[in-house]
């Protein structure tokens, strides 16, 4: 009774791991059956106007990459705080609040973005986007640098403040340098959840048809765009929705590989 | 009469070329204490975790030789290397108790960790089950000090209350043998007497195998003492034997703490 | 130098703090005309952007709620009218109900669909599995949580929602396939915080477990459950809260309409659906029912993870 018991309960948690690696399975399958039969090289060529996908991946990445440029080192000083100079009451504040916003609606960041960088100037504009990404990104880099500076062994910090070293000398060239892995790894991480991100674009930069690197202007975006495709009746638009999905994926995956595979190496 | 027979034994760990035991042959005599010691590394640990077969928890592992396990019923030896099945495994382990190096209470209440065991093995009658808990309990030399607060969490005992409590469970399944992996070397010294005191009181029904690296210890408590090096037996005898008038150099170096 | 260092790193973590701050201030700011129009019945009327007559109490009127409101493009005019006629005596009504219901129940259903398989795979992962495989399966498992959520609406509507639809009958946008798909996404993030719980479980305990002669059953329910509850319990509640503010996954599947739902098969909308729908185009009082919407989700939201970190997850800070 008590074998049968446990065969049952083998064989329900063994389940339980094929249906998450099927679900995992049917969307690549699916994504790969729709995107690949939808992909086509004009499609890196021609804008959206023009039924081509150009200007909406390359905005996405302006988007990302700039969010990534305000996020990376404002989040990385903020979790040095946290974890070398903040004492007690403070820095634990921070570091649980920072907590709960990593997990925070995504679509509220938008709306908060959106009632002092939108509403104020009229209308969408590249900014607007850029910040609410970087507000995603923040509390993620934050976290990470935190957990990885507490990886760093403190004899390391006293060795360095031993020779003579000021503090902050010890941070930037010792402890960081000792946690650069896994700091890179979280960044890599951060950066392919924020670069596939929808809800906090949809009404700061929302998307654009055309070309456009221009700032102060509704920002070409993928995700957007997908959404936007999607919910059209023509098959042509449903199809380049797929394409742009399957292109979206298979950027996000290979970041969050990469980032993988920067730690695995390391161990 | 031995209890347990251990004949060419060698094992090797998952994904380890080299063995970790060589031809190791041993007795475990029955209603004796019989202590492994040796050097850090020299295999005592995994040749005790053997007996049980703990080691298939981690899949991969080799082993060679044969342990036979007397059945005290029918008599006779069975081969506990020849186990397969998981019904087999467990009444293997129902023989075959253990005590690990730091104590291991369960999340749950005093009387719960020691009906644990019996719980399992199927025993559901309230007046049974707490008739063997309190005798192993009392064979443990804890009941005076838990009497009145059973139902309470096991992780509120000392560290030394923890590990009798650990004893008085494996105790209650009344195993043939019980395997104690350096039960004291977590405690302080006052809780190491009782502990060891306590081994000594329960030979009388139970046949004991010991690793220690604690060498008084092994020759205060134990009646047949194997030295290990290096993942080879190189020496068994009386206890009084190996420390007084050990045959090999290797052993009379490691007693005289001229290594290890 | 040492200072000025240490005064940005400060500045910057001050940061976290003035943007939750700000949030808070700011969707307070945006929602308080709704908030001063229709006070706390908000959450509890279920009619969304309804003209009624100024005179009568709005308690008495609209019970033929049922013709409501679908949320797309048409709406542009309708406040266009709203706008002409504004002194026809007539005024309009938002209420929260009906997206506050459909964001609880879409949360719960997707709860109850990806709780047990998400045991079942931490399970496996963390006591079942041989170390290669248990490594190969986690990494897919993260593969899987690393997925953009838009992709899990494309690939929901298109593909899983019909195949709900024929077995359970009903719609395909309803709030039970915006439910299970929302599980769906959910899935791999409970799993692997519940394995990394199921994980802290010492292995000597597991072996004093086995060395009584246990199953791998009996170890799971009886040591690394008890053991490890507070943070699997903890990893439930922190899923319920992102789940709780998903968009797009349940964008594509809800329906977006402004309905109670009478059954589990029915369209309905959830809050970060009606943001994500309806804010383009609303102006004025809508868009401040929107962020009253935003904050009511916000304040949930803060509260399901604060609840979960602290009570449940407390980690070392030191």
């Amino acid at each position: 009774m008590r074998l049968q018991i446990n065969k049952l309960f083998l064989a329900l948690s063994i389940l339980s791991a094929l249906i998450g690696l099927g679900f995992l399975g049917w969307i690549l399958v699916t994504l790969f059956i729709k995107g690949v039969s939808s992909l086509h090289f004009t499609l890196f060529l021609n804008d959206l106007v023009d039924g081509g996908l150009r200007n909406l991946i390359v905005g996405q990445l302006v988007l990302a990459l700039l969010a990534a440029l305000i996020g990376i080192p404002l989040g990385m000083i903020a979790g040095i705080y946290i974890r070398e100079y903040g004492h007690g009451k403070y820095a634990n504040l921070i570091r649980d609040l920072s907590d709960i916003m990593v997990s925070a609606p995504s679509i509220v960041i938008g709306a908060f973005v959106y009632s002092f960088a939108v509403a104020p100037f009229g209308g969408a504009n590249g900014f607007a986007g850029i910040i609410a990404l970087s507000i995603m990104m923040i509390p993620i880099i934050i976290n990470t640098t935190d957990s990885m500076l507490s990886l760093v062994p403190k004899e390391l910090r006293e060795a360095g403040m031993a020779l003579g070293a000021s503090k902050y000398r010890v941070i930037l060239d010792v402890v960081i340098k000792a946690a650069k892995v896994g700091i890179m790894t979280g960044v890599l991480l951060a950066f392919a959840r924020i670069a596939g991100e929808t809800a906090p674009l949809l009404f700061t930069s929302e998307t654009s048809n055309y070309f456009n690197l221009d700032l102060t202007e509704s920002f070409p975006s993928l995700t957007v765009s997908i959404y936007n495709l999607a919910n059209e009746p023509e098959k042509s638009s449903r199809d380049l929705a797929w394409a742009a999905s399957f292109i979206l994926t298979v950027m996000v995956l290979l970041i969050n590989l990469a980032g993988r595979y920067l730690t695995r190496n390391k161990k | 009469m031995p209890v347990m027979k251990i004949k060419n034994f060698s094992f090797t760990y998952a994904g380890v070329e080299a063995p970790s035991l060589k031809n190791i042959t041993l007795p475990i005599e029955k209603n004796q204490i019989t202590a492994l010691i040796g050097p850090s590394g020299c295999g005592k640990s995994t040749l005790l975790r053997s007996m049980n077969r703990i080691h298939d928890l981690y899949p991969g592992n080799k082993y060679d030789g044969k342990i036979n396990l007397l059945d005290l019923e029918t008599g006779k030896y069975n081969n506990i290397l020849a186990i397969k099945k998981e019904n087999e495994f467990i009444q293997l382990r129902q023989q075959v108790g253990m005590i690990f190096q730091k104590p291991t209470p369960f999340p749950m209440s005093i009387f719960d960790n020691v009906a644990y065991g019996l719980k399992i093995a199927g025993i559901k009658n309230k007046t049974e089950l707490s008739d063997r808990v309190e005798a192993s309990l009392k064979g443990s030399a804890l009941w005076k000090e838990v009497h009145d607060r059973l139902g309470k969490s096991a992780m509120g005992l000392s560290g030394g209350q923890q590990q009798r409590l650990c004893i008085a469970r494996a105790v209650a399944v009344k195993p043939e043998v019980l395997l104690f992996d350096e039960p004291t070397s977590a405690l302080d010294p006052i809780s190491t007497g009782a502990i060891e005191e306590l081994i000594v009181e329960l030979k009388k029904d139970v046949s004991i195998a010991i690793v220690t690296h604690n060498m008084q210890q092994a020759s205060r408590i134990s009646d047949y003492t194997a030295f290990m090096y290096l993942g080879d037996l190189i020496e068994y005898d009386k206890t009084e034997n190996i420390f007084l008038n050990p045959k090999e150099k290797r052993t009379e170096d490691y007693i005289t703490g001229r290594f290890g | 130098m040492e200072k000025l260092f240490q005064k940005i790193s400060l500045s910057s973590a001050t940061l976290v703090l003035v943007l939750l701050l700000g949030i808070f201030t700011t969707l307070f700011i945006s929602a308080k005309p709704a908030v001063e129009a229709f006070g706390l019945q908000f959450i509890t009327d279920q009619r969304w952007n309804q003209e009624i007559p100024l005179i009568e109490s709005s308690d008495t009127v609209i019970e033929d709620s049922d013709d409501a409101i679908i949320a797309d493009e048409d709406d542009e005019d309708m406040i266009l009218d709203e706008d002409d006629e504004e002194d026809a005596a007539t005024k309009t009504v938002f209420g929260g109900l009906v997206p506050i219901i459909g964001t609880l129940l879409s949360t719960l259903i997707a709860l109850l669909f990806a709780m047990p398989i998400a045991m079942g795979i931490a399970v496996f992962l963390a006591e079942i599995a041989s170390k290669n495989i248990s490594k190969f399966v986690g990494m897919a498992i993260e593969l899987l949580a690393a997925i953009p959520s838009i992709i899990f609406g494309m690939w929901g509507l298109y593909y899983f929602a019909p195949l709900i639809a024929d077995t359970f009958g009903g719609y395909q946008v309803s709030l039970l396939t915006a439910g299970l798909v929302l599980g769906v996404m959910i899935l791999p993030f409970m799993a692997a915080v519940t394995r990394d719980s199921m994980n802290t479980t010492p292995d000597v305990l597991k072996e004093s477990a086995y060395a009584l002669g246990a199953t791998k059953f009996e170890v799971v329910k009886d040591i690394i459950f008890p053991y490890s509850k507070t943070g699997i319990i903890g990893s439930i509640i922190l899923a319920l809260g992102r789940a709780l503010g998903e968009t797009m996954a349940v964008a594509f599947l809800i329906g977006a309409v402004y309905s109670l739902p009478d059954k589990i098969t029915d369209p309905t909308i959830s809050i970060p659906v009606a943001m994500a729908v309806n804010f383009g185009e609303a102006s004025g009082l809508g868009e401040s029912a929107l962020f009253y919407l935003g904050l009511i989700l916000f304040v949930m939201s803060f509260a399901v993870i604060s609840f979960a970190k602290f009570y449940f997850l407390k980690r070392g800070n030191a």
